[in-house]
């Protein structure tokens, strides 16, 4: 009996396929999104538009907080530290939580380094804005990825982007001739192994969900028809008018997706969406996407 | 042979490519009206608190219920066995209740305590089946008209069939050995 391999941390993430996970800070958020039928949460002291809006240092949750929001749902529970802090990866770790996000929306520990996470039991999902950022960030171990978008704006044009990128570089790596893949593995940044990999079977090794600015079901189902096998939805639900109704027309236009019809419906009299920022307006030394190596 | 998957949410596509290695057609199913002309269904992993909200919000569970009570095959992984139980000891969740099974959810603890392991299963053969448990539930009792398929060394039942339902507590869409999703084939055609 093998505990922590990679096909375990990998198969939790298959498992959250065509779902979303939603970003929660108290017990209550974390029963309504169970309740609209999210297929994990993340448990988090402050959104990311509220750690966007308040600046300063944005570090791992208080322990408290996520062991709260541990015991009120049945549903995995994520939470994020800081890129390369992996000390609050280990205290994660012994939290007993279900996938450790080493995310950008905290401010990073380390400007050079990601965490092992070969080291961990705990599987691991990392941010990428391009496919050269994923392959290294699952070189380093980790089993699930996300594109990044750009977290607490409510605007979807960098998840559009990040993910259009991931995909155009992928279909590219596919039709390349095999003596082309050294040195556009060197131009990507990544390991020739995952570069072969990804030449032969046309996708990623790992799950990828898209993420960073998902604010609507209609901006949920544009992200899976442009190939992502779930979304993320952080400031989205709880900065909204009505959560409830938010979270349960996310998880429901996730699933049908291609549906068009059904999206109609359930994009209706949801209430006020988050107040967005367009991220064209956002100074670039405060964009989140960029930080990540 | 054609046979549905129920594509809510979860590792449905798996489940999918496994059946067309065995050269079957697999259908995704999110609706009711996709039920019609299925030899089967299968119920994949998953979350089973958010497959079952989706399917009472689209009217599944009632329907699905109905099939099974007529004999429709059904084979549930995972979430999906949860799905098709009777019993549920943890959790609020509707299920379609068709079999006649007690499940815990979540039964062997977190993600870091999910596992595989090779485990005997008689009516595959001889080979041990390699089977990947990811924050599993167990069968903690079946009725009298439930086969109990296979269990772990510590007696622990983690697979099970009556009539043509077929539950695992394991993932079989996860590995390359297409051993279980054959048997369920066998036994849609009367073979087994």
């Amino acid at each position: 009996m093998e505990t922590a391999t990679f096909k375990v941390k990998t198969g939790l993430a298959q498992m959250l396929k065509g779902g979303v996970i939603m970003d929660v800070v108290t017990p209550e958020h974390a029963k309504i999104a169970e309740a609209a039928g999210a297929c994990a949460v993340m448990a988090l002291e402050r959104v990311p538009a509220d750690i966007r809006a308040a600046g300063g240092v944005a570090r791992m949750s208080d322990p408290t907080v996520i062991k709260r929001i541990m015991k009120a749902v049945t549903i995995p529970v994520m939470a994020k530290c800081r890129i390369g802090h992996f000390v609050e990866a280990q205290i994660l770790e012994a939290l007993g939580i279900d996938y450790i996000d080493e995310s950008e929306v905290l401010t990073p520990a380390d400007e050079t380094h990601h965490v092992w996470k070969h080291d961990f039991k705990v599987p691991f999902v990392c941010g990428c804005r391009n496919l050269g950022e994923a392959l290294r960030r699952i070189s380093e171990g980790a089993a699930m990825i996300r594109t990044k978008g750009e977290a607490g704006t409510g605007d979807v044009v960098e998840a559009v982007r990040h993910m259009r990128t991931v995909q155009d570089e992928i279909r590219k790596l596919v039709n390349m001739s095999p003596e082309e893949l050294p040195s556009e593995a060197k131009e990507l940044g990544a390991p020739l192994d995952l570069v072969i990999e990804i030449h032969r079977t046309g996708k990623l090794p790992v799950v990828n969900f898209a993420a960073g600015g998902v604010a609507t079901p209609a901006d949920a189902a544009l992200m899976m028809q442009l190939g992502a096998d779930g979304v993320f939805v952080g400031s989205g639900i709880f900065k909204s008018g009505n959560p409830e109704a938010r979270a349960k027309a996310v998880v429901q236009a996730v699933t049908h997706y291609k549906d068009a019809k059904i999206l109609a419906k359930v994009s209706q009299n949801l209430g006020e969406a988050m107040v967005g920022i367009s991220v064209k307006q956002i100074p670039p030394e405060q964009l989140l996407a960029g930080r990540g190596w | 042979m054609k046979i549905g998957v129920l594509a809510l949410q979860g590792a449905f596509a798996e489940h999918s490519a496994v059946l067309q290695r065995l050269g079957v057609e697999a259908v995704e199913i999110r609706l009711p009206g996709q039920l019609e002309n299925l030899d089967g269904l299968i119920l994949p992993g998953g979350e089973s608190t958010s497959i079952t909200k989706l399917m009472r919000h689209y009217a599944l569970t009632k329907k699905l219920h109905e099939m099974a009570v007529n004999g429709f095959p059904l084979f549930g992984t995972c979430a999906g066995m949860i799905v098709l139980a009777k019993g549920i000891s943890n959790g609020k969740i509707e299920p379609v209740g068709v079999m006649e099974i007690d499940v815990k959810r979540n039964a062997f603890g977190r993600q870091v305590d999910s596992f595989e392991t090779d485990v005997a299963i008689p009516v595959l053969g001889r080979n041990k089946f390699h089977a990947v448990f990811i924050r599993a539930p167990l069968i903690a009792s079946v009725g009298t008209d439930v086969e109990i398929l296979a269990k772990l060394p510590n007696g622990t039942i983690i697979a099970a069939r009556q009539g043509k339902l077929l539950v695992t507590a394991f993932h079989p869409e996860l590995t390359d050995d297409p051993r279980f999703h054959q048997y369920f084939l066998d036994i849609i055609a009367g073979k087994k």
